[in-house]
């Protein structure tokens, strides 16, 4: 079917090459231009927006959603989506505190946090990988069932530890590097590593470009399913543990409420297709990164909450307005 | 016949086209071509993808210019296409190989669109719909114009493409490929309407890479190579090994290789398939299987050919059934497991079932044996995917500047040559091929031959499925024939006897006596 554009592209060889590496370097480049933009405005509107302890607090509130993020990218990348990521980041920060209160054993509070995050990812792996039903029903309903189980953990109410063993990784820093911040690029890293670097890697990339042809050439395809969904579910766990020691506390009814449509936001903005098979983490950082300037930006320009929640939701529109204009490109050649 | 009357008569023709060049930058796509059509003719175009066909066509309706010298005349008159709008005013109307229709509107509705009849600026529905039925009733097809698109098959649909065409009084129509995703008998409907249309004196540009197709049905052959004309063959003049060699610039001898020998008794049986059944559509399915050996699988679209390859490959669950590689039992659940004992299988839709088209080409070629060539951890090993890669650009002669570059900014062949270095890569004792060269160019198809000879003399068994009979023929040592999800027969070539197409035929329509 394409034949017949192949024979067009073949014909004009050269400049359909270069326009082509071009709109690959646009698709990876992507959003930097627009992060330092953006930047660039908000330092002019207010000089004190590029000072040190402004872009710490940036890089601070935006690790967590990066994190999310991440594991985002792993599920967007297969063409899936994982609307529970919020709820899961609620559930494990309760799991996180209540272990902590436990005595002599309260820092195992971060690796509980994360075991409760990949089983709940697990959970939503199984039912869309062996039973097959959609990712967004699957996660739509665990966002629901979940904020219930985060909850139901505290009796419904706020649970408090002063005396946090691993407080540090909220409030503390090395060599000057806050640990959230240490944190999260520690997960991008690592993620890059997983999707550029290993054979599993090259498999989710296979699914969401091409999951039947991905079966018949032998890739266990519910097998990279269930990993997707068990990162995201792990690294929302891993979320949960980074708000809890960061404000002492965890309520299942008010924390991480939303955060899944920052993570998906990031992920768009970062240049992964939300059809999957196309999209790298360091977009997701780029996409991360933008969210917190603006939402910071826009504080310190004095706009008000409201206007901030209108002005987000637009740029989650145009971030999917540009990916639509990005596959369109791609389809012409 | 009509056209051999409208020679005799030397009447104006509908279409020329003159000295047509066109270039884009440095690169020439079209040189000095030059094409007369008659009205009530079918005028078939040939040539290898890349030989300038479509940009042909895309000149003839306007979405090109040509360069300076060249001219179109329509009825003597030299006229500007322009644009497709201009291109249609004056009668020329292009049916695209991926139909351009609105499946959530009618029949009517799509024939009219953009071109409604109105009245007092409201369009006319009840004249739509009128005007629609005399379109259709002059195409003699069955459906209503009140039908929503989406209820007809792919053969109507190209039937409602038709009939816009028609409603803009359309005298020259171009088809490209129009049977590539049609059944057999939505193909023959195909040709009795472009029969009526001949009737009607519309003349009609033809363009296909099926032979049989072109015997059928043309006129007159023109065949393009290398962005320039080679030549027009009349209909008495037409025959396979001339075209092929216009195409190909060389000779048909070495079109269809087939050193190995035919297999004898002696040879062992690599694939043994017991009583396959699905439980819909196939029936009781058993066969041998020999190594070295290319084993055709014909039959008619819908006979069960591509439901047995998958079943065998593990593609789709059977319910009854049993294989034997060497002589061995084995149970294949998934296409991993075949692949893990040996057989790999080339699916007939590379671009929906086979490519990665955003992965690069080194990818795509070592998708199979990722896990195989992994280093400790699970990390991949570049080094081997480029040399697995390079090898396989260099033994199949895959066309491609990079082996970074994506699978698909490839041509229909190399992207089929990249399908089957990847299959290649597994090391399969057992090769199902469904349609190997569908969509494939004349030379790329040469070399895909060349390719099923010499892993048939390394000893692979290959069962080969093929609606092509003159590739089944050339490339079998025996065939296989199916009907209604059952082997309807096999036949041999005996003694100096070649494969009798005949028989494949009749056993693949049951027209075979007793």
């Amino acid at each position: 079917m394409t034949d017949k554009a192949i024979e067009t592209t073949n014909a004009g060889d050269q400049p359909v090459g270069k326009s082509r590496r071009l709109r690959t370097a646009f698709a990876a480049l992507g959003m930097l231009p627009v992060l330092v933009l953006l930047a660039a405005g908000f330092q002019f509107m207010n000089p004190r927006f590029l000072t040190e302890t402004n872009l710490s607090i940036v890089t601070q509130q935006s690790s967590i959603n990066i994190v999310l993020a991440a594991g985002m990218t792993f599920v967007i990348l297969t063409g899936g989506i994982d609307l529970s990521v919020g709820s899961i980041l609620a559930a494990s920060a309760m799991v996180a505190v209540m272990v902590s209160l436990v005595p002599d054993w309260g820092m195992l509070g971060v690796p509980a946090a994360i075991l409760a995050g990949l089983g709940f990812g697990l959970v939503n792996g199984l039912l869309i990988a062996y039973i097959k039903l959609p990712p967004f029903i699957v996660t739509l309903g665990s966002l629901t069932a979940v904020r219930g189980v985060a909850r139901l953990l505290g009796q419904d109410t706020t649970v408090f530890n002063s005396d946090l063993p691993f407080d540090f990784i909220g409030n503390g820093s090395l060599f000057g590097i806050p640990w959230l911040v240490i944190i999260a690029l520690s997960v991008v890293v690592l993620s890059w590593l997983v999707l550029k670097r290993t054979v599993l890697g090259t498999w989710i990339y296979a699914v969401g470009g091409n999951a039947e042809a991905a079966r018949l050439t032998g890739i266990k395809v519910p097998l990279v399913l269930l990993f997707v969904y068990g990162v995201s579910g792990m690294l929302a766990g891993l979320g949960g543990a980074m708000s809890a020691a960061r404000l002492y506390a965890a309520n299942g009814l008010q924390l991480g409420q939303s955060y899944e449509l920052d993570a998906i936001a990031a992920v768009i903005l970062g240049g992964t297709s939300f059809v999957g098979g196309v999209g790298s983490i360091w977009g997701t950082l780029i996409g991360g990164l933008i969210i917190a300037v603006l939402s910071n930006g826009l504080i310190l320009a004095g706009v008000s909450d409201i206007w901030q929640y209108i002005i987000k939701g637009l740029v989650i529109i145009v971030a999917v307005a540009l990916d639509r204009y990005r596959l369109q490109a791609g389809a012409r050649t | 016949m009509t056209a051999a009357a409208s020679i005799e008569t030397a009447r104006q023709p509908v279409l020329e086209m003159r000295h047509i060049s066109k270039t884009f930058g440095a690169i020439r796509a079209l040189q000095d071509v030059s094409l007369t059509v008659q009205a009530g003719e079918l005028h078939a175009l040939m040539g290898e993808n890349g030989a300038g066909k479509s940009t042909l066509m895309k000149v003839l309706s306007g979405a090109y210019r040509p360069d300076p010298g060249g001219e179109i005349l329509i009825d003597g008159a030299p006229v500007v296409t322009g644009n497709p709008i201009k291109a249609r005013a004056h009668g020329i109307a292009v049916i695209y190989q991926e139909l351009s229709l609105a499946p959530n509107l009618t029949v009517a509705q799509n024939i009219f669109l953009g071109n409604e009849p109105r009245r007092f600026g409201i369009v006319d529905r009840d004249q739509c719909n009128r005007r629609a039925n005399e379109i259709i009733a002059r195409l003699g097809v069955s459906f209503s114009a009140r039908a929503s698109v989406s209820s007809l098959s792919l053969g109507e649909r190209q039937m409602v493409e038709i009939a816009r065409a028609l409603s803009t009084n359309a005298r020259i129509i171009v088809m490209d490929e129009p049977t590539t995703s049609l059944t057999s008998r939505e193909t023959d409907r195909l040709f009795e309407v472009i029969a009526t249309l001949k009737a009607q004196g519309i003349a009609i540009i033809y363009i296909s890479h099926r032979m049989e197709e072109v015997y059928q049905l043309a006129d007159r052959v023109s065949v393009l190579r290398d962005s320039g004309y080679v030549g027009t063959l009349e209909r008495a003049d037409l025959n396979a090994s001339r075209l092929v060699s216009m195409m190909v610039g060389r000779d048909l001898s070495a079109f269809y290789k087939k050193d190995h020998r035919p297999p004898d008794e002696k040879r062992a049986v690599a694939l043994s398939v017991r009583g396959m059944s699905d439980g819909k559509l196939l029936k009781d399915c058993s066969f041998d299987l020999h190594k070295g050996e290319v084993l055709a699988l014909a039959g008619l679209v819908g006979s069960g050919r591509t439901e047995l390859a998958r079943l065998i490959f593990g593609a789709d669950r059977h319910t009854s059934g049993t294989l034997q590689l060497d002589g061995k039992p084995v149970t294949i659940g998934s296409p991993r497991e075949a692949l893990d004992a040996g057989i790999a299988y080339l699916t007939e839709d590379r671009k929906e079932l086979g490519l990665f088209l955003d992965m690069s080409i080194s990818d795509n070629i070592s998708m199979g044996v990722l896990a195989r060539d992994a280093r400790a951890g699970g990390l991949r090993d570049f080094a081997a995917a480029e040399k697995r890669a390079a090898k396989s650009v260099s033994d199949l002669s895959i066309r491609t500047g990079s082996v970074q570059a994506n699978a698909g900014s490839l041509s229909g062949g190399n992207q089929q040559k990249v399908l089957l270095a990847r299959l290649l890569e597994t090391e399969p004792r057992v090769l199902i091929l469904d349609e190997p060269t569908r969509g494939v160019d004349v030379g790329a198809k040469s070399e895909i031959y060349r390719l099923i000879d010499n892993l048939a003399n390394r000893g692979i068994a290959i069962l080969m499925i093929s609606s092509e009979l003159p590739e089944v023929i050339g490339v079998a040592d025996r065939v296989l024939v199916m009907r209604d999800g059952a082997i309807s027969g096999e036949v041999t070539a005996s003694e100096g006897e070649p494969l009798s197409q005949e028989k494949i035929m009749e056993l693949a329509t049951g027209a075979a006596k007793g």
